[in-house]
């Protein structure tokens, strides 16, 4: 019997050195992407993933003369999950490039495993954490696109100038996202002479919001809500039933098309709310329709129009593919050429705007104004206010003062 | 079964030689860790009858001591040299056994699950919303492997052999354990704990050393575990890895120390190549349905079927010896 096992044992060893040797290809580029495939971000995550498939879909599956192997690895929003994904496309798939991940504290976890891998570009999917570019950056980790402050720009302003809030009060999720869009939000409005007297912390997948709503002080003009998808429906419910009636300004990814057409009578709260986005699903711009139109008709089974993730992984896929055009595939000496291209690189997004990086290897931006409308049928929707152009990550403050601040958290930034 | 043993660990040394790195790092040294945090929790059902959802909690209790200790990018912790660390991320880790234990010491079965659950939980709430020790949802990261007598365990070689050192350590340890004295009023608890009563030993102490001593096993793979993903975080410590760890333990067996190793290698294999092997939409699915598999044709585990089936070979063997003798006999 031990013989027959040391046979099984000899055969699963040989079967396991053969698995092991790498495939070698030559005129192949392989691109591994790093997208949330599981849980409750799953079909998101699967509209990232097809963003950056559309990339490469439009130039013919090739770049440069040669072949492009995509290789889908999921995460579960957990950084130890992306980093493990990313161990496994480097290592075993033997990836040239990385595109992802999708939230942002795995963008930080990528961040700092690009540092130990330099043979390997990393660009950044749609996770919109501050520090992934703004702090301990990685010369091999970009991100076309912005951050989660970068996606408020204009909203301050907009609340206290138009909308004449002079105080608000905070309630948001308890992370790094949240942490990064009250940044974007607070800096210009307190900037602009607004106080934010409370800030109100919790836990993703809070049910009971009856404390917070409780504590929302009466002097406050309008509530900034930075929390997403059930949080934000459970939060606006509780705040209605319990007779609040403070106007609503919205995160990023609080006031989706999803909750508008969400039953119940919070939705009267969130007429004229106003929010930060660098996405809009049904923007009337030339580029947008043409981006929308190539996006269904490549995915008849996707979304009825492209997400913020599709958008987002679509503009990486764009640049890894523009970038490899330019330096006509060459990855020798560590990515070299393609890095220097890929920073001086400039395209025009599917929102009309001119994407290009700064020095920290970080998108410089367009971002919208939008407002929540009642359409005729009585449903809602979200209409472009305005256009912010060229929105950097320092939100066109001074870089040095900016970076003062400090990194974001709970405390910071203050002005109550 | 010890030269099973013995030639499996002899294997284990010289494979290496034949496999990748990654093959190395994320799926050999991956599924060690996970093996030894799995044996905690094969040790505390095989012995004392009870099913712990706690265990990555004490695993998370002795990274996290690790992460404090060491050097690190959040700015948190104190920096003390690796020996201390360790040493006490093992004793805080056995101490939070001791504290479960003792939380949990009269419940068995499904109240025993409720309890150790509950504490797993409000410790992965707590890491999340606690920034002056835990950091909250980001934790820490650019933890590094220390460099030990001269050697440094950054390197995968050497990381891959100390973790096989530890994994073969913890194995000894629990088969000593069990046969020890204490082991043995473990086991006697779990058989008849009114008679071990009456006998004059106290239950209490001997259900909190179990425990204790299963928090200083799962510290080891916590230790190990970090410096593996240089990074922990509330994430490390939720739901999804408690669960995770059943299942590598249902699935390898629970009986002897080798099954909980079984078990995290086919976990690990599983859960990496899937999603090559099958439309990724759907990988999870796949994965559901082969541990449901194994599972159902292995109520044993891996392992236990394995043994169950070399019993009945060895019985077959010797009624075909014993038929053939009586045969020649009778000629």
């Amino acid at each position: 019997m031990i013989v027959k096992f040391k046979k099984i044992i000899l055969v699963g060893a040989v079967a396991i050195a053969c698995l092991s040797q790498p495939i070698l290809a030559a005129d192949k580029i392989k691109i591994g992407v790093i997208s949330i495939l599981e849980g409750a971000f799953a079909s998101l995550g699967q509209d990232g993933v097809r963003g950056a498939e559309l990339a490469f879909k439009e130039a013919g599956g090739k770049v440069a003369g040669m072949d492009v192997e995509i290789i889908v690895m999921s995460s579960d929003a957990s950084p130890d999950s992306a980093v493990n994904a990313a161990r496994k496309l480097i290592d075993h798939d033997n990836v040239d490039i990385i595109i992802g991940p999708l939230s942002g504290s795995e963008g930080i976890a990528l961040r700092d495993l690009s540092k130990g891998n330099k043979g390997v570009t990393f660009v950044n999917g749609s996770s919109a954490a501050q520090d992934a570019t703004f702090r301990e950056g990685s010369d091999n980790f970009f991100r076309f696109g912005g951050d989660g402050a970068q996606w408020m720009a204009g909203v301050g302003t907009y609340a206290f100038e138009e909308l004449g809030y002079k105080k608000v009060a905070v309630v948001a999720e308890d992370y790094s996202f949240p942490y990064t869009q009250v940044l974007g939000f607070m800096s210009e409005y307190c900037a602009a002479g607004g106080r934010v007297p409370k800030k109100f912390w919790t836990p993703i997948g809070t049910k009971d919001y009856s404390s917070v709503v409780y504590s929302i002080p009466d002097d406050v003009d309008a509530i900034f809500v930075a929390l997403g998808g059930a949080d934000a429906v459970n939060f606006l419910t509780q705040y209605d039933q319990a007779g609040g009636d403070k106007p609503i300004i919205g995160g990023t990814i609080t006031i989706d098309q999803s909750i508008l057409d969400s039953k119940g009578p919070f939705k009267k709260l969130l007429i004229g709310a106003p929010a930060g986005t660098p996405t809009v699903s049904d923007y009337e711009g030339k580029e947008w329709k043409e981006f929308t139109a190539s996006y269904l008709s490549n995915f008849p089974e996707g979304m009825t129009s492209p997400t913020i993730f599709a958008h987002h992984y679509y503009m990486a896929g764009k640049a890894v593919l523009l970038g490899l055009e330019q330096v006509d595939g060459d990855l020798s000496n560590q990515h070299k050429a393609l890095r220097a291209s890929l920073n001086n690189l400039e395209f025009v997004t599917p929102t009309g705007g001119t994407m290009r990086l700064d020095e920290n290897r970080n998108g410089i931006i367009d971002n919208f104004v939008t407002e929540v409308y009642e359409r005729e049928d009585g449903s809602l929707g979200n209409r472009v206010l305005k256009l912010v152009s060229n929105v950097n990550q320092t939100m066109g403050q001074d870089p040095t003062a900016f970076r003062a601040i400090g990194a974001v958290s709970r405390e910071n930034p203050s002005c109550p | 079964m010890s030269r099973t043993l013995l030639l499996i660990v002899v294997i284990l040394i010289i494979l290496p030689a034949f496999i990748s790195d990654f093959w190395l790092n994320q799926i050999l040294t991956r599924s060690i860790i996970l093996g030894i945090a799995a044996l905690s929790l094969t040790f505390l059902t095989t012995y004392l009858g009870v099913v712990s959802f706690a265990q990555i909690t004490l695993a998370g209790v002795a990274g996290y001591t690790i992460a404090y200790f060491s050097p690190n990018t959040t700015g948190l912790g104190i920096e003390l040299p690796w020996l201390f660390a360790v040493a006490l991320a093992l004793l805080f880790s056995t101490l939070a056994g001791a504290f479960v234990g003792a939380i949990a010491k009269k419940s068995v079965g499904i109240y025993s699950i409720m309890i150790t659950l509950a504490i797993s939980m409000a410790f992965f709430y707590f890491t999340r919303q606690n920034y002056s020790i835990f950091n909250g949802w980001t934790g820490f990261s650019g933890i590094t492997a220390p460099v030990a007598f001269g050697v440094s365990l950054e390197d995968s070689l050497v990381f891959y052999y100390a973790t096989l050192l530890s994994a073969t350590a913890a194995g000894y340890l629990v088969v000593k354990f069990t046969s020890s004295p204490l082991g043995l009023a473990v086991q006697g608890v779990k058989d008849a704990a009114r008679r071990v009563r009456a006998i004059g030993i106290p239950t209490t102490p001997v259900i909190i050393a179990a425990y204790a001593f299963s928090g200083f096993i799962a510290g080891m793979s916590g230790v190990l575990n970090v410096w593996q993903q240089e990074r922990i975080s509330s994430f490390s410590v939720g739901l999804g890895p408690t669960i995770d760890l059943l299942i590598i333990a249902v699935i390898g067996g629970m009986r002897h120390p080798l099954g909980a190793f079984i078990g995290a290698i086919t976990y690990v294999l599983i859960d990496t190549f899937v999603i090559d092997l099958f439309s990724r939409d759907r990988f999870n699915m796949i994965i559901g349905l082969v541990l449901l598999f194994i599972v159902m044709a292995a109520p044993q585990g891996i392992l236990g079927s394995f043994l169950s089936a070399q019993k009945r070979i060895r019985k077959y063997d010797n009624n075909a010896i014993k038929r053939k003798i009586k045969n020649d006999c009778e000629i």
